[in-house]
């Protein structure tokens, strides 16, 4: 006999002003089961899960909580109906306490006033109940993001959810944290409680999942469960047609050091030691992998490389020349390119046109200019064979940048930053946030500056990305490279345990 | 010099600054609770304009202060309305629709001076608390005491008012659901709406609180000065409004700053009838409380961040 499910969503459509987000889904989650939601950015899955919170209503389609049709109009009515959301950017107010925050919009035992003592003892019992340790007094910009999440699971145990729906919750932890929460979920399941799980990573959707269902363009492309698939055949669900995981990569003989970083010392924003004693070499024909949790000073790390951010320390070369604090226009000068972590803030103008981004880094060029006048006809001629040649989706040149996917807009800034033929190459996050078709392209235009003798340098919060692309590897803990491991010899495990500060 | 540096002057200076601060207090208590909750009002000064007309109107058609008061505060609280619904219900920009607001009371204040009144006929003091018949009695003796009574008690309930307002602004922000619910959606709206908290409410409450008081501040002044002219409050909602900057969004901190402003103020003013500032300097001087406040606060309160949803309008898309 078949049990009825905890959730059940039938026929679900949802249509925005020409996007049609959710085409006749139906999804459930049974108690006790883990059911994964895969699919990339805009397949529909976030639209899903706020039809599902209340926070969208559905064209056509129900929803059944229990098998009874559920009418949720609201966060407020999600929650009546014992249904917790872990939001991706966690809903959390930071300058309130663990208690108030888990306390917010819960009426009082005292009435108009609160009733936080209360509050944090039960606190306790469930983070004792889930080994889910915090401190119910403090407030919360004083928790490190992992602490922060435990906070957010608690406040939807509080409200005793039977469903919860975790919205990419590994991407901003370290491989150790995310084993902790997968350990922390099964024990959740075990009590019965049924949870959604929505990552893009896809070693963990198959490691955690008891189902997956994967989206594409809004509608279900197929269900399967870990033990039928693996990772490549969830990424051609995903993609709809034949995917690279992993890219193939010639064999390079590695030349000379072209970046060489000695004893370099950064601070960060707020005065502290960001960088601290960091010294690398990147060789020509190798891509160096920076792989670490974000926060522990490869942002600081790769500004002071581009010329963004001054040393306190040590030196930055390239080839010959000392880049120490020099600016960016003597660092690119030096055959340097930079593919930022922070694409629309620090490498697009999103309110310019695409060719205008693309002539960003060499609008002062002699061969674009007639007289003091730029010399458009060359503009756009060159604009053309950029979006060409890199592939890049845009309706026309003169499209403002903002109005392209993440996927094309990295694909602009990497045509414009390649086609300056670097000797060096930074390459921050590249492919973060990026669809899984125009990472693969990315990381082929990597491996091919590789091929033609540049040193690449990639940071990466990305495991996967690190082990598919690097041929050596360092990690970043607290500022300090702690290990570089030859790609042969590096595995996962030691990688996380380095990752930890392990 | 040597004649203000006497006990008798000296308390008697501070007992004015303790009475100029009231006004300030006020409208600064009230604008501390709707910035919490993210919404920054221009207008404050505008709503003191139309409030202190209200009550001064109220007292001299009816001679009862009390009616002068419910007056400032119906004013604060409808204009607060007005400006509730404009900036929570239909988003509007906090910083243009502020000043709409000023420029609208303090037009309308005086066209309603010029038209109902005319020229400008005094009222009858607000009384001090001993020269209130029902309470009169006990604090008659207290205002005899030497030093601390002229300091402390002879005043009007205005003035305790508005000091006891600072502990219950306090515990209204720190120790009630309204002031956690106020706190969250000035400070991240998106995760109060995610619990259930409404956003719009909370703030809707907030503004109607801030407003009401500044209709409150601005019938204490026109009371305590018990007359009405043209743009009476000479810019001191705006200075309200610094002082929740200044005092860095704690009440205990604005108080600070309000009763500074006082003090430099009533020593100004005092100075200036003893001639120890001369005759020639007096402009100089009356710029003379803006800018002590100002530095005073900046050195003193620490640099704490604002709330990081003020002056941004929600809505959950």
């Amino acid at each position: 006999m078949e049990r009825t499910p905890l959730l059940s969503m039938h026929n679900i459509t949802k249509t925005f002003p020409g996007v049609l987000a959710n085409d006749d889904v139906s999804f459930d989650v049974h108690s006790g089961e883990v059911h994964t939601l895969l699919g990339e950015n805009g397949a529909g899955k976030s639209t899903l899960m706020k039809i599902l919170f209340g926070l969208y209503q559905p064209d056509s389609g129900e929803i059944r909580l229990r098998g009874e049709i559920a009418a949720i109009d609201s966060p407020t009515s999600a929650i009546e109906h014992r249904v917790g959301m872990v939001h991706q950017h966690f809903m959390l107010v930071p300058t309130l306490t663990v208690a108030e925050n888990v306390a917010l919009g819960l009426p009082s035992a005292r009435g108009f006033r609160t009733d936080l003592d209360a509050v944090s003892e039960r606190i306790l019992e469930i983070s004792n109940q889930y080994g889910l340790a915090v401190d119910p007094g403090i407030e919360i910009w004083k928790l490190s993001v992992g602490e922060r999440q435990r906070v957010e699971i608690i406040k939807a145990l509080y409200r005793d959810a039977e469903l919860l729906v975790l919205d990419e919750p590994t991407a901003v932890l370290t491989p150790q944290e995310v084993d902790d929460l997968f350990v922390i979920l099964r024990q959740m399941t075990n009590d019965g409680t049924g949870i959604i799980f929505i990552s893009h990573k896809l070693h963990e959707v198959l490691e955690l999942s008891d189902r997956i269902t994967v989206l594409r363009n809004g509608a279900v492309t197929g269900s399967t469960t870990p033990a039928e698939s693996d990772r490549q055949q969830l990424a051609e669900m995903m993609v709809g047609r034949e995917v690279k995981l992993a890219p193939d990569k010639p064999a390079v003989d590695r030349g000379p050091a072209r970046l060489q970083l000695r004893n370099v010392s950064v601070k960060g924003d707020r005065g502290t030691v960001a960088v601290d004693d960091v010294s690398l070499d990147v060789h020509a024909g190798e891509i160096v992998g920076i792989a670490g949790v974000s926060g522990n000073g490869q942002r600081e790390l790769a500004e002071t490389i581009a010329g963004l951010r001054n040393a306190q320390g040590g030196s930055v070369r390239i080839d010959s020349t000392d880049l120490t604090n020099a600016s960016p226009a003597e660092v690119r000068a030096a055959g340097f390119a930079y593919v930022p972590e922070e694409r629309m803030k620090d490498g697009a103008v999103g309110e310019f046109e695409v060719s205008e981004n693309l002539l960003l880094i060499n609008h002062g060029d002699p061969q674009f200019r007639k007289g003091p006048l730029f010399d458009f006809a060359k503009i756009r001629a060159h604009s053309q064979r950029l979006v060409d040649q890199f592939s890049v989706k845009t309706p026309t040149l003169d499209t403002p940048t903002s109005t392209l996917s993440g996927g094309n807009i990295q694909k602009l800034i990497m045509a414009r930053e390649l086609d300056s033929s670097p000797t060096v190459i930074l390459a921050a996050q590249p492919t973060r946030g990026v669809d899984i078709g125009a990472a693969e392209y990315i990381h082929s235009q990597l491996v091919q500056q590789r091929s033609d003798g540049v040193a690449i340098l990639m940071v990466s919060e990305d495991l996967d990305e690190i082990l598919g692309l690097a041929d050596r590897i360092a990690v970043m803990f607290d500022g300090k490279i702690v290990t570089v491991i030859e790609r042969e010899s590096a595995t996962r495990e030691a990688l996380g345990l380095a990752m930890a500060g392990g | 010099m040597s004649e203000f540096f006497t006990v008798s002057v000296i308390f008697a200076t501070l007992s004015t600054s303790i009475r100029f601060a009231v006004p300030y207090l006020f409208a600064a208590l009230g604008e501390t609770v709707g910035q919490r909750s993210g919404v920054l009002n221009l207008g404050v000064d505008g709503i003191m304009l139309l409030g202190g007309f209200g009550a001064y109107y109220a007292v001299l058609e009816t001679d009862s202060h009390i009616l002068g008061v419910i007056a400032g505060l119906a004013v604060g609280l409808l204009m607060g309305l007005v400006y509730g619904v404009v900036t929570v219900f239909l988003h509007a920009k906090q910083g243009i629709s502020g000043i709409g607001i000023f420029l609208f009371g303090l037009g309308f204040s005086d066209l309603l001076f010029q038209e109902l009144v005319g020229t400008p006929l005094p009222i009858r003091p607000l009384p001090r608390l001993d020269q209130l018949p029902a309470v009169g009695g006990i604090f008659e003796p207290l205002v005899e005491l030497p030093v601390v009574g002229p300091l402390i008690f002879d005043h009007d309930l205005l003035t305790f008012l508005a000091f006891l307002l600072v502990p219950a602004v306090t515990w209204l922000l720190r120790k009630t659901t309204f002031g956690m619910n106020v706190r969250a959606v000035g400070e991240n709206p998106q995760a109060a709406d995610s619990l259930g908290v409404s956003v719009a409410r909370t703030r809707f409450i907030s503004i109607l609180i801030g407003s009401t008081l500044a209709g409150l501040a601005g019938a204490t002044l026109s009371m305590q000065l018990a007359i009405f002219q043209q743009n009476l409050t000479n810019g001191i909602g705006f200075i309200a409004v610094a002082l929740v900057y200044f005092g860095a969004w704690q009440p205990r901190w604005v108080m600070a700053g309000a009763l500074l402003y006082g003090i430099v103020t009533a020593t100004r003013i005092r100075w200036q009838s003893l001639d120890i500032i001369p005759q020639g300097a007096s402009d100089v001087a009356a710029m003379a409380p803006a800018v002590i406040t100002i530095l005073a606060l900046v050195l003193l309160a620490s640099r704490v961040r604002g709330p990081a949803a003020l002056t941004r309008p929600f809505s959950r898309h």
